[in-house]
């Protein structure tokens, strides 16, 4: 495959940054689109040019480091698929391909298509835990938890904080990673005790980064990898204000 | 292919002077100042206009049970709760609210969007919308498209500024000659604009819902299914008397 990639090159946050248009020649369809990408930075720097910088871990869609607006979609039209695990078969030959990092003033570029996603670590540290006495791993069935929510926690909880949802956003909001990790907790018996103050100590925090607010429709859980549903948000939306209320 | 292949720049240390300051992060403020707040006064006063809406529409479909029934309606808005309260209070009243809740729910808007546009400064230069993607136009678009008409509703059937009855007239008269078929083009924008009504409704009610904390995934399917039922109703009912009388069937 021939491909046309038209990539986001910015030096340092401090540069303005453009689109640089790029040949790759002879991809292969198997490829993965981070592994393209590494071809032709293999290229780039044989050339003695500066390789594109992109974040990346495991490469096999759990880590949630990976990830660039690809034509417009964040990860790319693939659905429930993060970038690494995006194959180039699904690109026609001779296509031209837009690549854009994730667009949010919270979200600071760092480098080329690499952002700053520390505005979710800090939304994480202002609630997204469970205080519970420290020691060995209780017994599996020592805290009963109904099926239903156990699944609906997990569903939650499969949320890799990749940022998408926020990429994808008309109001670059948050509201959607911030509604998994609220909901995962809430749904369980041990993230009771501290529910409504995590609840609002997250979505202050996720004010205070700067995100948007939330316009319910519904761009982020169309990206997101994991198909995170629209109804963690009413979750959090329903906790906040039981927060604000008492 | 020898070359060496040293680590790019993606895995070196990033810590340039500029990528360590850290954005400039607002102390949260109170409940209504927050995105969730502003969402709250959006659904709440957005529920106070559907409930207007309802009411005004079941008076104007009065038009079909004759002038009489018409303006005998118009007037018994006035004289609510008569004798006990004055001439047009308990209206007044009504009024007061509606404007709050118009104005609560303009500001919560335009804040929302003021917020939206500071968390994306740079735009994309490709965007391929995957969900909905003209609810964020309709909304906004849209609602601004509502408050032009609104303020051109008023100025017709309210005052009678711009309509050919005049203020002291009938409601039922002015009604009717504000339709008719010379006006042709007045029919066509309360068209636009109601149907403009009805997409902002479809998107806005079940998104009440889902602000509220009531939506959930078994309920999703029947608040989306009653959102767009109460907007298709509320936009038959009322572009049936515009175009019964534009087309002569009241006169």
């Amino acid at each position: 495959m021939n491909l046309t990639l038209r990539v986001w090159r910015q030096s340092g946050p401090s540069d303005a940054g453009r689109m640089v248009t790029y040949k790759v020649e002879d991809v292969s369809p198997d490829m993965s689109f981070l592994e393209m990408l590494d071809v032709l930075n293999e290229r780039l720097i044989v050339e003695g040019d500066d390789p594109i910088a992109f974040d990346h871990d495991c490469r096999e869609g759990i880590c949630g480091m990976c990830g660039m607006v690809i034509n417009g979609v964040a990860h790319g039209e693939q659905r429930a698929t993060t970038t690494c695990q995006l194959h180039m078969r699904h690109f026609e030959d001779g296509a031209e391909i837009t690549i854009e990092p994730w667009r949010a003033a919270p979200f600071p570029v760092v480098k080329d298509l690499v952002v700053d996603r520390s505005a979710f670590d800090r939304i994480i540290q202002a609630g997204g835990f469970v205080s519970v006495p420290a020691g060995s791993a209780p017994d599996a069935h020592s805290v009963p938890v109904r099926k239903e929510d156990a699944d609906a926690a997990f569903d939650a909880a499969t949320c890799i904080g990749c940022g998408a949802c926020v990429a994808a956003c008309p109001n670059g909001s948050a509201s959607l990673f911030t509604a998994a990790k609220i909901t995962h907790l809430s749904l369980l018996p041990q993230g009771q005790p501290e529910r409504l103050s995590r609840a609002k100590a997250m979505v202050d925090q996720m004010d205070s980064e700067g995100f948007g607010g939330c316009t319910n429709t519904g761009e982020c859980t169309a990206v997101c990898p994991k198909g995170i549903p629209l109804d963690t948000i009413a979750q959090m939306n329903s906790d906040y204000l039981k927060a604000n209320a008492k | 292919m020898t070359a060496t292949i040293e680590r790019g720049s993606a895995t070196a240390p990033v810590n340039t002077p500029a990528a360590k300051k850290t954005p400039t992060r607002k102390k949260p403020g109170g409940f209504l100042t927050s995105s969730n707040g502003k969402k709250v006064v959006m659904a709440v006063t957005g529920a106070v206009m559907v409930g207007f809406l309802v009411l005004h529409m079941l008076g104007n479909l009065k038009i079909f049970f004759g002038r009489d029934s018409f303006n005998d309606y118009a007037h018994a808005l006035r004289t609510l709760l008569e004798p006990i309260a004055p001439y047009r209070s308990v209206l007044t009243i009504l009024e007061i609210g509606l404007v709050l809740a118009v104005v609560l729910h303009m500001w919560a808007a335009i804040s929302l969007s003021y917020r939206a546009g500071k968390a994306r400064p740079v735009k994309y230069v490709a965007k391929k919308s995957q969900a909905n993607g003209y609810t964020t136009h309709i909304m906004r678009w849209g609602g601004l498209t509502i408050v032009f008409f609104v303020i051109w509703h008023l100025l017709d059937l309210t005052f009678g500024v711009v309509n050919p009855k005049g203020f002291d007239s009938a409601p039922a008269d002015r009604m009717i000659a504000g339709f008719d078929p010379s006006r042709w083009w007045v029919t066509l924008l309360y068209l636009v604009a109601v149907v403009m009504v009805g997409l902002h409704l479809r998107h806005g009610i079940w998104s009440a819902f889902q602000t509220l904390g009531w939506a959930n995934r078994d309920r999703n399917k029947v608040l989306r299914a009653t959102a767009g039922l109460i907007s298709i109703v509320l936009v038959v009912g009322f572009l049936a008397p515009p175009l019964a009388i534009t087309f002569g069937v009241v006169k």
